[in-house]
């Protein structure tokens, strides 16, 4: 029985990198199923959309979608914008997701902000199966937003207690795993090329265009970097 | 609600096509069983850290600088992470601070 205690061992290695997200999503979840319900739709809703697109943010504008008049290829070309993002969570794990099998398909679907975070930074202990600790990273994920949305859901209403500002553990995660890797790698230029020209760009394009121009800038001039990053690297 | 039901799920269809084509495209464009370019290997390597950088900025799109708290809290919120980071480097007590601190700012000191 060498497959089971290989999958359970993966699990309780994945399990405490998600505990973070656990707080965040499902109270983020639960934030998404109380606007949808406050937007007059059932619990039905959030609940298939949470499990079916689950991107957090895309979901809040996807509840737009269904209010405005039937547009699916504006739907369809607002949602490839807003998820352009994804791209390089992609081309980051072309890598990290070789070899495993046939969860690779759910680990792509299941790709969100979260997952690629903890998925690209951490280092799996070397006795965990790669390919089921990040199936269970995402795993987790997809339940903690599914069931949150659930709950907020069906009990939207109910739901009474001062939570402004839960949302902020979001951010404060990705800082510190923005942290972890800067003290990991030895050459700062991609994550200063990263922060910096998002920052220009936000305040050039402002919050609902910025993304695609950020990363083309990104791009552009990581592409200029690799001479010289490749030749350090040779260097060292 | 003016959409009929069939118009609801194709528009929610809509949505998770174009979130999976941006999450597939990549693994499509460069199967597994064909050797990657060497430029794409090179931007899956020094990506990581520009992304994350984007991701932490991209928690920031809807705070303007000009109107309301002004992005203080968020300023604070952030700082306080990175400092208790700094500090006792563990996960959950940056997290957990940064965020508590962030909460109070927000309910208390900015609610009047």
């Amino acid at each position: 029985m060498k497959t089971k205690s290989e999958k359970w061992e993966a699990c309780r290695a994945a399990f405490p990198y998600t505990v973070p997200i656990l707080t965040g999503f499902v109270f983020l979840g639960i934030a998404y199923g109380i606007y949808m319900h406050s937007l007059g739709f059932s619990a039905i809703y959030p609940i298939l959309m949470s499990f079916t697109i689950f991107a957090g943010s895309m979901e809040f504008v996807a509840a737009n979608f269904l209010l405005a008049p039937f547009h699916p290829v504006n739907a369809l070309v607002l949602t490839l914008m807003v998820n352009a993002r994804h791209l390089f969570y992609g081309i980051s794990m072309l890598d990290m997701y070789k070899g495993v099998g046939k969860k690779k398909f759910y680990l792509i679907y299941g790709l969100c902000d979260e997952s690629f975070s903890i998925n690209c930074t951490v280092d799996i202990p070397k006795n965990v199966d790669k390919g089921w600790f990040m199936f269970f990273v995402t795993l987790f994920n997809h339940l903690y937003w599914g069931i949150g949305a659930t709950i907020g859901g069906i009990f939207g209403s109910l739901v009474q207690f001062n939570t402004e500002g839960l949302e902020f553990v979001m951010t404060s995660l990705f800082v510190v795993i923005f942290m972890e890797q800067w003290m990991k790698e030895k050459k700062h230029h991609s994550a200063l090329v990263g922060l910096g020209l998002s920052t220009v760009s936000l305040i050039i394009f402002g919050g609902s265009h910025f993304i695609i121009p950020a990363m083309l800038m990104i791009l552009t001039v990581l592409t200029f970097l690799r001479k010289p990053l490749e030749k350090v690297e040779v260097a060292a | 609600m003016t959409m009929s039901i069939a118009q609801q799920v194709i528009t929610i269809a809509m949505v998770v096509l174009g979130t999976m084509l941006t999450r597939f495209l990549p693994f499509i464009i460069f199967p597994s069983n064909k050797p990657t370019p060497k430029y794409v290997q090179y931007l899956g390597k020094v990506l990581p850290s520009a992304v994350l950088g984007l991701l932490i900025i991209y928690c920031f799109k809807d705070v303007s600088l000009l109107s309301g708290s002004r992005g203080v809290p968020e300023f604070i919120g952030v700082a306080v992470v990175a400092l208790l980071h700094l500090w006792k480097r563990k996960m959950f007590l940056s997290i957990a601070g940064g965020t508590i601190v962030y909460m109070m700012l927000v309910q208390l000191v900015l609610s009047s």
